[in-house]
């Protein structure tokens, strides 16, 4: 579970751009999440109730965008999609490459405030 | 006559676009870290694996063979105890004990106090033997030049394909305690083909701290590594 901490240095994160625009109150978060990141949005939405309760962010939406894993081949010079299995095939020569384009994103993208 | 609103209330809907990593401050620390060992003339692994797969049984036999010719320093993380300290503290080698407390992985923090109190004067290598979990390390730069994941043959072969972020992030797989393979009815060259799948770039040793077995390998990589200076 260590999207607890993650959860609570991203609402500090959040707290502190409030402050910085003068603003008081956090309407909405926006988070992306890459499915190689090693964090669950789960677990996240989980720790965020906790993080946000009796802030000014308390009652703001949290919204995860999931960043779908890419690879690419270095023969072929190809980015392709990868499947759920995370095993990166060549979708032209087959090659199995270790090559990752996206998929370990973990960022605090967007809030909304005012 | 309606209360009239608080100030604060007035303020207009702002959309404040950020890009702002999570693990900003981790990262922050890990480059910080790695400067550190690269001044130091320090190559750095970062081992990660399950419980009980055998980080400790190797870093005992590692730090008392390769290191009495190439001083190394460990570091070795764990919820309580300092057990592996201890075990490792009977080597020559500065080793420092990091007690988590509930935390399930190591940070970049956590690994620049510990390296702080040693005397790492003349190391080549530094081991961080990271908290035994296949999850929540992967997503956690210490300022390592080489993560290492350990997978014990008492465990599935299928460990690599269930657990990708972390095998995805490896320079080396070690498949670990292969002596008593057989035994188990571990399929190492199963496992070794498991790893190749998700993680094609990684080296894989296949050794036993206990019979001895591949062990050369094993330090063979790390003298190239310290003579490289880096991974």
């Amino acid at each position: 579970m260590h999207e607890v901490g993650i959860m609570e240095t991203t609402i500090a994160a959040v707290l502190s751009e409030a402050r910085g625009h003068d603003a008081s109150r956090v309407h909405n978060i926006v988070l992306r999440v890459g499915a190689l990141s090693g964090v669950e949005p789960d677990a996240l939405r989980l720790a965020f109730d906790a993080a946000v309760k009796g802030t000014p962010a308390d009652g703001a939406g949290l919204e995860i965008e999931s960043v779908p894993a890419r690879g690419r081949c270095p023969d072929c010079d190809l980015e392709f999609d990868v499947e759920s299995d995370f095993i990166f095939t060549c979708p032209k020569c087959g090659r199995i490459s270790g090559e990752l384009v996206q998929g370990r994103e973990l960022e605090l993208t967007r809030i909304v405030m005012s | 006559m309606p209360t009239p609103l608080a100030p604060s209330a007035q303020k207009a809907t702002r959309t404040v676009e950020l890009r702002l990593s999570l693990l900003e401050s981790n990262d922050r620390q890990a480059v910080a870290n790695r400067r550190r060992f690269k001044e130091l003339g320090m190559v750095a692994l970062n081992l990660v694996s399950s419980p009980g797969s055998g980080k400790t049984t190797l870093l005992e036999r590692t730090l008392a063979e390769f290191g009495a010719a190439t001083r190394c320093a460990a570091v070795v993380g764990d919820l309580a105890t300092d057990n592996d300290a201890r075990r490792l503290g009977r080597t020559r080698a500065p080793v420092a004990q990091i007690t988590t407390g509930s935390a399930c992985h190591l940070d970049a923090g956590m690994v620049a106090r510990a390296v702080g109190g040693l005397d790492l004067a003349g190391a080549r290598i530094l081991f961080i033997e990271n908290v035994g979990n296949l999850v929540c390390p992967a997503s956690f730069d210490l300022g390592e030049q080489v993560r290492v994941v350990l997978l014990s043959a008492a465990e599935g072969e299928d460990k690599p394909l269930k657990y990708p972020p972390i095998f995805k992030s490896a320079h080396v797989v070690l498949l670990t305690k292969v002596d008593v393979a057989g035994v188990l009815g571990f399929d190492v060259e199963a496992a070794a083909q498991n790893v190749r799948r998700i993680a094609p770039q990684a080296r894989v040793i296949r050794l036993s701290a206990k019979s001895g077995e591949g062990i050369k390998e094993w330090y063979d990589l790390l003298g190239s590594l310290v003579n490289s200076g880096k991974g």
